[in-house]
């Protein structure tokens, strides 16, 4: 016997409060978990009540499948590194687009009514887009593929004639069958939807190709908001409003985090995407200066940390790529054991996704009320003995607030420089991501030390045992 | 179901993800780009109605790559999203409750 429609539209309420409240719990770290568990409850109820709503054949072989897409999914999860979460996290969300391009596409031949006709065409599109665009991510993240701009001549002209195809036939899937047996295309919207799907499997390889590294956590979550609305739409073909309302809310809240990323980064989500057609998004001067810097050792170093009284950390991509984050905790718990405050001052685009260097941060027991947000912690600098800048250049370079021709003017940044003295661990005098000098190297207060981060990390840690 | 009360539900969810989300600190966005994530892989439950409904051996077969794609997304989502959240642990004088995920 199934489920009666309004128990089930009881159950799936249920299930969409819990979704909400999965994100609600992400307002705290302390909550948070519980909120995600929530969730997942959520979820599973949904998928309970669908089987014992909907009258199914297939019942064994389905849940067979998801049994092997769930032997697949979890140790994944459970093995992937935490420098690598911004691949699975692009990767997951690929997959989920394309099931709503496929979902869309099965469900074409069900649809009668112009509003089912329209969502069909936008969720084949923006589900592929997602698709490929997420793979396309996942293979730059992975290094398997350059993770620079990669631009052909006449991409753009492509890439508009692709929309323009696109377009076209989205209108075919969606005008009425007696209008096209009128123009002699009659049953020509399997074909259309087809080839819809096609064109936004393109489209979606065309439109990320162009996007240099240093973009991409905000690509990640505008394809995320682009699945989040692909399911939503994917809600009204099937009339089902638990996914009208799960896509909506991930489509919303994916728009959101996409344009905080893009003002903490000083970008325009446009300029981000587009920005390497006009050449110069992410150019910029490799020159080195050979003005003087102060280079130090390891042990000087361990010094001026040992005898200050707060420090505040700030850790960039650079911390990330040499592994280093253990090493750095270490760190901090041992000056903490001095009875020095140490505080973590993170920029929101620090590591390869929003708020990246939180999760391995977090991985390395560093517990979260020692991780400050950009503007919690900017006024602690004028107070702070020592800032200790490791792998990080353009979210403290000062360029940002003083020279408006500069291409980070205007970008939120870390206020290092208010700190008495200022320590950059560095692997080399090569500017950061953005090719822009950073003036504060050359500073009087600042301390440089060349290396590997972990490496060189490792020597001030022992340094700082030995003092 | 009509249109208009479809319009509703988009509109007030938007309004919703909205202000749920911008109350979401920075520490946190990483999980809440893989917990939302998670979230729109519930499009299973269009895969499963799919392929419960194919009427020939192609819809079915493609259907069911949709479910397994779709489960990977959900079940990979909210894995990974856990996992990362057992991570943010506060200071130690709180030791962290066991809790009887299995």
């Amino acid at each position: 016997m199934l489920l009666s429609p309004e128990l089930t539209a009881l159950l799936y309420l249920v299930a969409a409060v819990c979704f909400i409240l999965a994100l609600k719990g992400l307002g705290s770290p302390k909550t948070a978990r519980r909120g995600n568990l929530i969730g997942a409850f959520g979820a599973v109820l949904a998928m309970v009540v669908v089987f014992l709503s909907t009258e199914l054949d297939n019942v064994a072989l389905i849940l067979g499948v998801i049994a092997v897409g769930t032997i697949i999914a979890v140790p994944a999860s459970r093995m992937v590194k935490m420098t690598q979460m911004p691949q699975l996290v692009a990767l997951f969300n690929g997959v989920g687009g394309g099931a709503a391009a496929l979902v869309a596409l099965l469900e074409l031949q069900h649809s009668t009514t112009i509003g089912a006709f329209i969502a069909v065409a936008f969720t084949l599109l923006i589900g592929s887009i997602s698709f490929s665009g997420s793979v396309i991510t996942f293979l730059k993240l992975q290094e398997l593929m350059p993770t620079r701009p990669i631009v052909f001549p006449g991409q753009a002209l492509v890439i508009v004639l692709l929309l323009v195809v696109g377009l076209a036939s989205a209108v075919i899937i969606v005008l009425d069958d007696a209008v096209l047996v009128g123009l002699g295309l009659a049953g020509a919207k399997t074909v259309a939807a087809i080839v819809a799907l096609l064109v936004g499997l393109v489209l979606g390889v065309l439109l990320v190709l162009p996007v240099g590294g240093a973009d991409v956590p905000i690509v990640i979550s505008l394809l995320n908001a682009g699945t989040g609305l692909a399911v939503a739409a994917s809600g009204l073909v099937l009339s089902n409003t638990l996914l009208l309302v799960a896509g909506t809310l991930v489509g919303a809240s994916g728009s959101i985090l996409t344009r905080e990323m893009a003002k903490a980064m000083g970008r325009s989500v446009t300029g981000t995407l587009f920005g390497a057609f006009r050449g110069g998004s992410t150019a910029g001067s490799t020159a080195v200066s050979d003005r003087p810097v102060r280079s130090s050792s390891a042990e000087d170093v361990a010094i001026l940390l040992g005898y200050a009284q707060r420090i505040i950390v700030v850790p960039g991509y650079g911390l990330a790529v040499a592994q280093a984050q253990h090493t750095m905790a270490e760190l901090a718990t041992t000056l903490e054991a001095k009875g020095i405050e140490v505080v973590f001052g993170i920029h929101p685009v620090a590591g390869r996704m929003p708020g990246h260097l939180n999760v391995l941060l977090a991985e390395a027991n560093v517990p979260y009320e020692v991780l400050a947000e950009m503007d919690e912690v900017n006024p602690q600098f004028k107070n702070a003995d020592v800032a200790l800048v490791v792998g990080a250049n353009d979210v403290v370079n000062p360029a940002a607030k003083t020279s408006p021709g500069s291409p980070i003017y205007g970008m939120p940044i870390l206020d290092v420089a208010a700190a008495r003295q200022v320590v950059f661990l560095k692997r080399s005098m090569r500017p950061g991501f953005a090719g822009i000098e950073n003036d504060l190297l050359y500073e009087p207060q600042t301390t440089l030390l060349f290396g590997d981060a972990k490496d060189s990390l490792t020597k001030v840690l022992t340094a700082v045992k030995n003092l | 179901m009509d249109a208009i009360t479809l319009l509703t539900f988009f509109v007030l969810s938007v309004f919703v993800g909205f202000e749920v989300v911008s109350k979401v600190s920075s520490t946190l966005h990483t999980p809440l780009m893989s917990g939302a994530n998670a979230i729109h892989g519930i499009i299973l439950v269009g895969a499963v109605i799919v392929a419960g409904q194919a009427e020939s051996t192609l819809v079915l077969v493609v259907a069911l790559v949709a479910v397994l794609m779709a489960t990977i997304n959900l079940v990979g989502g909210f894995v990974v999203t856990d996992r990362m959240l057992t991570m943010f642990g506060g200071r130690p004088k709180a030791p962290a409750r066991e809790e009887a995920a299995q």
